[in-house]
């Protein structure tokens, strides 16, 4: 920048304080017209408080904010959007019981001789949609759509309303890259009319991608500012972790595939996923691959019973089972961590121990309960091993950041030591240290004997641990590659390939 | 595809169509006009009161303070009819005022405290028929022309059924509340409370304010039902009206609005006021019937169509749609 401009947004010496932690410590950040400001850090760094900080959903305890070199002083949410920061949190955020249209205009409404105006609001919501790639029906219930469509509205919504400053917290991680893409050009016509965006992410390329400068937060306070055209990935990374990222081991493990434990024929559910075969080896990962709605969580789900298949059979370690509620998978040893934490997993006033615990003492069932001291190991030591940033294990989980929240949730599946372990989208939302933590832990796990199958949209990761992987397309298995068939390319190919027979 | 939130409304309506031809089917003079508008005089102010429900219950709270709130008014207005020279319609002020302001403190109480809603109004119905056994234990009647006109203000449609002024007051609330429900910010506010606080606080709600405002208008509206009930029996007593929070509470839940908050429509409260309604005018015709099976009747309803709730919640959860939809997708 040869003209330092006035910065939009300029916070100096932010401070947050909860009982049992410092989130933020003597915290600034300016934001400039026209840039995408990158906001970086583990797990727990403090992203997310400081924009809540920032758009008054939190109090904080030090600190001012200029607007335009203005002192402001939201108190609220409502508050900060009425001085143009338009902002998506972390935790979605939409109202599951209104419609789309509702959602999208909910506080600033088409009025008309005083009354909102449905049918404006409607059609306007068509096209604030469609500028977005969606062609929904505004007028139904937000509900009827999946998670990344409600992404999606919550988006278009915030930038609507963002008049100054725009701000994602982890908005890409239930989309697509043609999401993205849309995503990303949508924010750069943003910031050519002179807007400044916040992107918060865990995904480094497309931090480098979009974002001209990029803050590190560690541990609640400022680790530096960097212009990201002359800066690498191994710099911004070695800032967020205070330390160097061991390599993740990148060759495919030696595969000791033991003998089938779980064997499906036919399986399938009319309407969520068409009918597959599938055999599971002790010992091995199999990678489910596919865009968003090819049927990677559903499959998923028919396997461990949320949502019953009503066709084919099964067969575990050569007995035939019946698996029609997640109750009897459990106690047949399956455990699945699912994708949507915030709807299908945490309980959010619950403790974090409790959280941890619940499964296990659903498969003991609730007539012998876990002792206190018991439940206190088992949940110290998965928040070892994963590595679960919190104050204690009594707070509530809701109060833990996003990925530690994830962490957690897949603590309570691990704790069941299921003898088949369904992971969907076990990295969403986790940092990058804790990324090759986890890959490193399916890895373990496989060795140990367990049988795995994985979802995920992170093909380079997916690749590294899976034996076999197979790849979806509308809610179909279309193709498996194993051995030295897989790579990323193949994978893309098979789910682009037009063509098979098609419905 | 199917629009589950409407259809407890439609279930709502049908059961009150098809009760209402079963009556007909057994006693065919209740196919009268007289019974149309006595179903509305008797009923006004339960349906007020209901409307206010309806709001809080929308939201995820509750309001036991109604039916003291009521029995209040009744005995504030005859007291003050009686004692002072004061017009009735000044009264009516002054008691609107008393409840609105009553009200908002609740809301007040559980937003900025904290408070479970249950705990709020149950304190505030203690307190309310506490002020109303205060200023008069006995009945008091009330004798005012004011009043005398206000009760002979009626329409007589043909087959001789009286239109009373109260009912038409019930209507005008309905149809008021739904204009508010569906076409202003506030009634959008409601439902994104009912939503979700946390969510909606994000999403820029005014929290507070739209508490406070709710349990203002469940207050305001149990006051104006109070003035209904007044004008209804003549009357004010402070053991009148012990538990219409509980029919008001029932009405709702039959018009189909979940207690859990976030979805439901004033229209079913209106169709859950009409059944309870039918139900007594038919155990009235019917002569032998002891009024209790009034009670038993509308619980059965009542667990059934929760059940049915239950049952379709279950049903659309099951149903999300996926991704497809993305119209760009190559
Ligand atoms: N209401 C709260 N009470 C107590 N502690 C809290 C509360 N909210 C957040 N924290 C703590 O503050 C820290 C920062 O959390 P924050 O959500 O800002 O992290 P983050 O950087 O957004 O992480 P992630 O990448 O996982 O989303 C965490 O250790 C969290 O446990
Ligand atoms: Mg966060």
């Amino acid at each position: 920048m040869s003209t330092t401009p006035e910065p939009v947004l300029q916070a100096t010496g932010v401070s947050k304080f909860f009982p049992g932690a410092i989130a933020l410590d003597d915290v600034s950040l300016s934001l400039y017209p026209g840039e995408v400001h990158a906001l970086l850090g583990e797990n727990g760094a403090g992203k997310s408080t400081l924009i809540k900080c920032l758009t008054g959903a939190y109090k904080r305890d030090a600190g001012t904010i200029l607007l335009d070199g203005k002192e402001i002083d939201p108190r609220d949410p409502q508050g900060s959007l009425a001085l143009g920061i338009g902002t998506v949190y972390q935790e979605v955020n939409l109202l599951s019981n209104m419609t789309v249209a509702e959602n999208l205009f909910l506080g600033w409404q088409p009025m008309r001789h005083g009354m909102i105006n449905n049918r404006e609001m409607v059609k306007r919501s068509k096209e604030v949609l469609s500028g977005f790639g969606l062609d929904i029906d505004p007028s139904q219930l937000l509900s009827s759509y999946s998670i990344a469509i409600q992404q999606v509205v919550a988006i278009a919504r915030a930038v609507e309303l963002a008049g100054k400053v725009l701000i994602l917290d982890e908005p890409t991680a239930s989309l697509d890259r043609e999401e993205i893409d849309l995503l990303f050009s949508v924010v750069r016509k943003l910031t050519e009319r002179g807007l400044a965006v916040v992107f918060i992410t865990h995904f480094l390329d497309q931090v480098f991608e979009i974002s001209d400068r990029a803050t590190i937060l560690r541990n609640g306070r400022i680790v530096g500012t960097r212009e990201l055209a002359n800066a690498t990935q191994t710099e911004i990374v070695t800032m967020m972790l205070g330390r160097q990222l061991e390599e993740a081991k990148k060759e495919r493990g030696k595969a000791v595939i033991g003998e089938t434990i779980l064997e499906l024929k036919n399986y399938g559910r009319r309407g969520t996923i068409e009918p597959f075969d599938m055999i599971l080896h002790k010992g091995e990962v199999i990678g489910l691959a596919g865009l968003l709605g090819s049927g990677r969580s559903e499959t998923a789900g028919v396997i461990f019973g949320s949502t019953p298949a009503d066709q084919g059979t099964a067969t575990l370690n050569g007995e035939a089972i019946k698996i029609d509620s997640p109750r009897s998978s459990i106690h047949l040893g399956f455990g699945l961590c699912p994708e949507d934490r915030k709807t299908d997993g945490i309980v959010g006033d619950l403790s974090v121990r409790e959280n941890i615990i619940l499964s296990l003492q659903a498969r003991r069932g609730w007539t012998r309960p876990i002792s206190r001291a018991k439940a206190e190991k088992i949940a110290e030591d998965y928040v070892k091993k994963l590595d679960i940033r919190l104050a204690s294990l009594d707070m509530p989980i809701r109060l833990l950041s996003g990925g530690n929240q994830q962490k957690a949730l897949l603590a309570r599946w691990l704790a069941t030591e299921p003898d088949i372990l369904i992971l969907d989208e076990p990295t969403r939302g986790i940092d990058v240290g804790a990324h090759a933590e986890i890959i490193e832990l399916i890895q373990t796990l496989r060795e140990q004997g367990m049988a795995l199958i994985v979802a995920s949209s992170e093909l380079e990761e997916l690749i590294t641990y899976s034996s076999r992987i197979v790849v979806l397309r509308d809610r179909r298995q279309v193709k498996e590659l194993q051995g030295d068939e897989i790579s990323i390319g193949a994978i893309v190919r098979s789910i682009a390939e037009e063509g098979g027979a098609q419905l | 595809m199917m629009k589950s939130p409407r259809l407890p409304l439609y279930m709502t309506m049908a059961t009150f169509v098809l009760a209402y031809m079963l009556c007909i089917w057994e006693f065919p003079s209740m196919f009268s006009s007289r019974v149309v508008a006595n179903l509305l005089t008797d009923n006004a102010f339960l349906g007020i009161t209901a409307v206010g429900m309806t709001f809080v219950i929308l939201t995820g709270g509750i309001d036991l303070s109604v039916g003291s709130v009521i029995a209040f008014t009744g005995v504030f207005l005859a007291v003050i009819l009686r004692d002072t020279s004061i017009h009735p319609l000044v009264a009516f002020g002054m008691v609107l005022a008393i409840t609105i302001a009553f009200g908002a403190a609740e809301g007040a109480i559980v937003h900025y405290l904290e408070m479970p809603a249950f705990i709020v109004t149950l304190a505030g119905m203690f307190l309310m028929r506490g002020l109303a056994y205060v200023l008069s234990t006995d009945s008091v009647p009330i004798t005012h022309e004011f009043y005398d006109v206000l009760q002979s203000i009626y329409w007589k449609a043909p087959g001789g059924g009286r239109f009373r002024l109260i009912g038409g007051v019930m209507l005008l609330v309905f149809i008021g509340a739904m204009i508010v429900l569906h076409r202003t910010k506030f009634g959008k506010n409601v439902y994104a409370l009912g939503g979700g606080v946390q969510t909606a606080q994000l999403m820029g709600v005014p929290i507070a304010r739209t508490t406070i405002l709710i349990y203002a208008t469940s207050g305001g509206l149990a006051g104006l039902a109070g003035i209904v009930y007044s004008l209804y029996t003549s009357a004010g007593y402070s053991l009148s009206t012990v538990g219409v929070e509980l029919d008001a509470i029932a009405a709702v839940v039959i018009g189909g609005t979940l207690l859990s908050g976030g979805t439901g429509f004033v229209a079913g409260t209106f169709f859950g006021i009409l059944i309870m309604g039918l139900i007594q005018t038919y155990i009235v015709f019917d002569g032998t019937l002891s009024s209790w099976w009034t009670k038993i009747v509308i619980g059965v309803l009542l667990f059934t169509f929760i059940m049915l709730q239950k049952v379709l919640a279950w049903a659309t959860t099951a149903r999300r749609k996926p991704a497809t939809e993305f119209a760009m997708r190559s």
